[in-house]
């Protein structure tokens, strides 16, 4: 049987998942705990606490990890239950198109004037 | 003691069906096969594949109360019953509890399963010292008979992609022998998003495996090598 | 009827079959095997202990020593061209092994790794020698893979679950390849080949008390009596001395090579009574009877109960320590367990003598030709046939095999025989026309087993077993061995009226296991008519009513031809090819 296999990819995914998710495991638990002990009540809080340009910076790239990290694992998931290439490549995108977006989105937020 | 056996003839026309069966038997030192046999020697409509009945040639593999196993070192007297019986999951059956194995063994073909090495040969043997040749084992000892790779959810998605468990522990039987050159085309073979790394490390085979090896580990290690020589 | 045509045809998957198939498939000649079950699930997988060849990685050793102890071994009734042919081959055949990536043990300075083995001396006779070659205790496993591999790298065509029913012959005796049938489909199946081997393997299973896998059922005998060819040395069936008491699974006599020895009921380490000198490492029948005559006077281990049969001896091994016992025999270890419920580490093993070998067979020269009586003399190659390994008579092992000899017996043949077909394929260039009926043998065979009804064949089956374990054992008298043939002679007529429950196509085991028990039949039958002829003792033939060796009236080969029950002899060869006769002697060990 012939079967396209042998695609010489597969370890750098595979060593970005656990990258990020060693990122995840050091980058969420501090957040949580800075956002807990600065807990804001307000807008203008909340604004301060992202003032400072390491705050952003750091939140954008966990938020990167996080959503490299769920790609990986989505893909995967998609690999084991979607056999239809069409189907896959179409999920593939709409699942990248939603976790760049998200990035995006964030960053925007982040750096918005206000 | 009570048993429910997986039917299937092809040629009934029938669907598949699970049989009740009570047979009069000591479980004492008597293994599964031996009950299965006794159960055929009765019905012979009953089939199964077996051949050394100790161990060691892979023929008997079945899956016994959720548990894929080998019937001829399975003891009786270790089971719950009614002990249900199914053919291997995962493999399209034959009848009964034959299954085709044909996908496992595509598999185990594909990681180019002998020692390549195109030095001059030498007069006598190739040596490795112990400690080399220790490293084979717990990966030598493969009997082939599918109840790791059967246990593998990764197998059932992607039977036609996926090496599987037994077939990866045979790459990495080469991949470690001190005699074997072709670790880099190996490693190349491997180098897939499906081929190895369907892998979830989720442990079922070391759990099936009736000769007590350890595939996740093997992967593991095949694992390392990949990363180390990109890294 | 579907034809498939080759230029050389393999039948049976074993070591022996593999290795011949491997020296084929390097050449460019088009070659299949054919095999009953996956290639490795053959027998040879079970093979414990080791391949013996001269090596001297661990103490001086030479061909010449390996020789002397093969023909002692075999009590002189070997033929000794074949057997020098053997043991200087061997060490290559090894060497050649290790090539292909088996994974023997090793020593500490990287050599193949060697274990003492029952029956091996220095200096013709002397000290114990130290030349079996081991990979832990699964050699026959690490083999068979490694076999298997290399066929599969060379792109062997593989019939896997295919049965082979009997061999196709032209009216001038060529060989032209076998008549098999689809297990998958129960389709018939002609494969032409112009040149065929059988490497089938022994027929252990014919024993109700067997170290034997159940596929052992003899089936190219079969083939071979029915195509009217004889059976050599059929009186000569090997008994381990330990397998596991009343299970049979062999516990391997590297166990006693590394240092374990038996003990009977009353904690004496009796071997010393019966060979002084060699003791626990005697050769196998000396080690069988010893064991057996314990059991018989008393002095066996337990009381005879069904479960363990009538009574065992025990083998201890707890003195070798753990460590050594988790290198060197860890398959030994957990065969106790689960079938002794023992650990060896703590508690001796118990073991009784169990059906292991047919040094007998299909009659070849050392080049795995099938030779029969023909015009010309007692030996005259079968044009095209084959055979090699269990099935085949060399004959190397005489009248008992030495440990570690079977696998070397494989490798050695395996390869000369492969070489030889290659020049019969060069010398023999066209394949000769297949008669049209050649066939109708087999397919009438197999229509007889369409027919439902009548008594259970794995009834007959039973009863052969214990008929041939009770009447054809350890030790032979005449008398029990007529009456064993009387009741062989009931139980094939209770095989005309047999029939099968299931008579469907697909994976019917049920007419698989019918179709091996005419195979067993021939085998039986063929055992005990030999053991009847054979007035004397020697090597595993022990005859009460005969007990020494006659070496005036049997220095022979017995020929056994299914046409009235016939046994012929033929000499023994005792000129080796090159070195200096090894004349009989008194054997002591």
């Amino acid at each position: 049987m012939k079967l396209a296999v042998g695609a010489h990819t597969g370890t750098g995914t595979w060593l970005m998942q656990r990258a990020t998710a060693i990122v995840l495991s050091l980058a969420l638990p501090g957040l949580t705990i800075h956002f807990m002990l600065a807990w804001p009540v307000d807008f203008a809080g909340w604004q301060a606490l992202f003032a400072p340009l390491w705050m952003r910076v750091l939140l954008l790239l966990t938020v990167l990890a996080l959503a490299l990290h769920a790609w990986v694992g989505v893909r995967d998931i998609l690999m084991d239950y979607v056999h239809f290439t069409g189907l896959r490549l179409a999920l593939y995108l709409a699942v990248i198109i939603t976790l760049a977006g998200s990035v995006a989105w964030l960053a925007a937020v982040l750096w918005s004037q206000a | 003691m009570k048993f429910r056996l997986y039917r299937y003839n092809p040629e009934s026309g029938k669907q598949p069906y699970m049989q009740d069966v009570e047979l009069d038997i000591d479980p004492a030192g008597r293994m599964l096969l031996d009950a299965l046999l006794a159960i055929k020697a009765r019905d012979e409509t009953l089939s199964l594949r077996r051949s050394c009945r100790e161990g060691v040639c892979g023929s008997d593999a079945m899956n016994v109360n959720g548990r894929n196993r080998l019937a001829c070192i399975t003891p009786l007297g270790e089971l719950s019953e009614p002990i249900e019986i199914r053919p291997l999951p995962g493999l399209p059956v034959i009848r009964d509890l034959i299954v085709d194995m044909e996908p496992f063994y595509r598999q185990y073909r594909s990681i180019k399963p002998w020692l390549i090495n195109d030095d001059p040969v030498p007069e006598t043997e190739r040596p490795q010292s112990p400690e080399d040749r220790a490293l084979l084992d717990g990966a030598y000892e493969c009997i082939l008979c599918a109840c790791c790779t059967t246990a593998c959810p990764s197998f059932w998605w992607n039977p036609d992609k996926f090496v599987g468990p037994a077939g990866l522990l045979q790459a990495y039987r080469f991949i470690a022998d001190s005699r074997d050159e072709a670790m880099a085309a190996r490693l190349d073979n491997l180098e897939d998003p499906y081929r190895l790394y369907r892998c979830r490390g989720i442990m079922n085979c070391v759990d099936a495996c009736p000769k007590g090896l350890n595939p996740t580990e093997a992967i593991g290690r095949i694992k390392a090598l990949l990363v180390k020589r990109r890294v | 009827m579907k034809t498939r045509r080759f230029d050389a045809l393999i039948v049976g998957g074993g070591g022996a079959g593999l290795r011949a198939a491997l020296q084929l498939a390097r050449s460019d000649y088009k070659v299949a095997v054919v095999s009953k079950v996956f290639p490795t699930r053959s027998h040879t997988v079970s093979a414990q202990g080791g391949i013996t060849a001269a090596l001297a990685n661990v103490d001086d050793d030479r061909w010449e020593w390996h020789m002397y102890d093969t023909v002692k071994g075999g009590d002189w009734l070997g033929d000794q061209d074949a057997i020098e042919f053997m043991c200087r081959e061997a060490v290559t055949a090894v060497y050649e092994l290790e090539h292909m990536g088996l994974p023997f043990s090793r020593l500490d300075n990287g050599r193949i790794y060697q274990r003492p083995f029952g029956g091996q001396s220095k200096n013709f006779g002397g000290d114990q020698a130290t030349r079996t070659c081991a990979a832990a205790d699964r050699t026959g496993h690490a083999l068979l893979h490694t076999l298997y591999q290399q066929n599969i790298a060379c792109r062997t065509q593989f019939f896997d679950e295919y049965f082979a029913l009997d061999l196709l012959r032209d009216a001038e005796g060529y060989c032209l390849g076998i008549a098999a049938m689809s297990i998958g489909t129960g389709e018939p199946l002609l494969i032409e080949a112009r040149t065929t081997l059988l490497a089938t393997g022994g027929a252990g299973r014919v024993f109700w008390n067997s170290s034997n896998a159940m596929i052992n059922t003899g089936d190219g005998l079969g083939m071979v009596l029915r195509a009217g060819l004889p059976l050599q040395d059929m009186e000569f069936w090997q008994f381990h001395p330990t397998g596991i008491a009343g299970v049979g699974c062999l516990i391997t006599e590297g166990v006693r090579g590394e240092g374990g020895y038996l003990l009977n009921g009353n904690g004496e380490r009796f071997m010393e009574r019966y060979a002084p000198h060699a003791k626990d490492l005697a050769s196998r029948d000396v080690v069988a009877r010893a064991i057996a005559i314990e059991i018989a006077e008393g002095r066996g281990c337990g009381p005879a109960s069904p479960q363990r049969g009538g009574g065992y001896v025990h083998l201890k091994l707890d003195h070798l320590g753990e460590k050594t016992i988790a290198e060197k025999l860890p398959g030994i270890r957990d065969l106790a367990i689960r079938f002794a419920g023992v650990d060896p580490v703590e508690k001796p093993i118990p073991v009784a003598p169990t059906a292991h070998y047919m040094m007998g067979g299909i009659p070849t020269n050392l080049y795995g030709q099938v030779v029969a009586p023909a015009r010309y003399g007692p030996e005259e190659p079968v044009p095209g046939l084959y055979a090699v390994g269990e099935c085949a008579c060399v004959s190397v092992h005489g009248a008992n095999r030495l440990g570690g000899n079977s696998l070397l017996d494989l490798i050695v043949f395996g390869r000369a025989a492969g070489r030889h077909m290659q020049e019969y394929l060069r010398d023999n260039p066209y394949p000769r026309p297949l008669p049209g009926d050649a066939a109708e043998a087999s397919l009438a065979r197999l229509r007889r087993w369409d027919r439902a009804g009548g008594e259970r064949v794995a009834a007959i089956s039973d009863d052969l077993r214990r008929l041939m374990q009770g009447h054809a054992g350890v030790f032979r008298t005449d008398a029990v061995l007529r009456e064993g043939l009387e009741s062989l002679n009931e139980l094939e007529e209770r095989l005309v009226r047999a029939g099968l429950q299931d008579t469907s196509r697909i994976f019917n085991t049920a007419r698989i296991e019918a179709l091996e028990l005419e195979n067993l039949m021939g085998v039986a039958r063929a055992t005990l008519v030999s053991a009847i002829g054979r007035t004397e003792s020697r090597g595993a033939h022990t005859r009460e009513d005969f007990p020494v060796r006659d070496d005036e009236r049997w220095l022979k080969h017995t020929l056994y031809s299914r046409a009235g029950d016939h046994v012929d002899t033929k000499p023994v060869r005792l000129k080796p090819l090159t070195v200096e006769s090894i004349r009989p002697q008194e054997r002591e060990y």
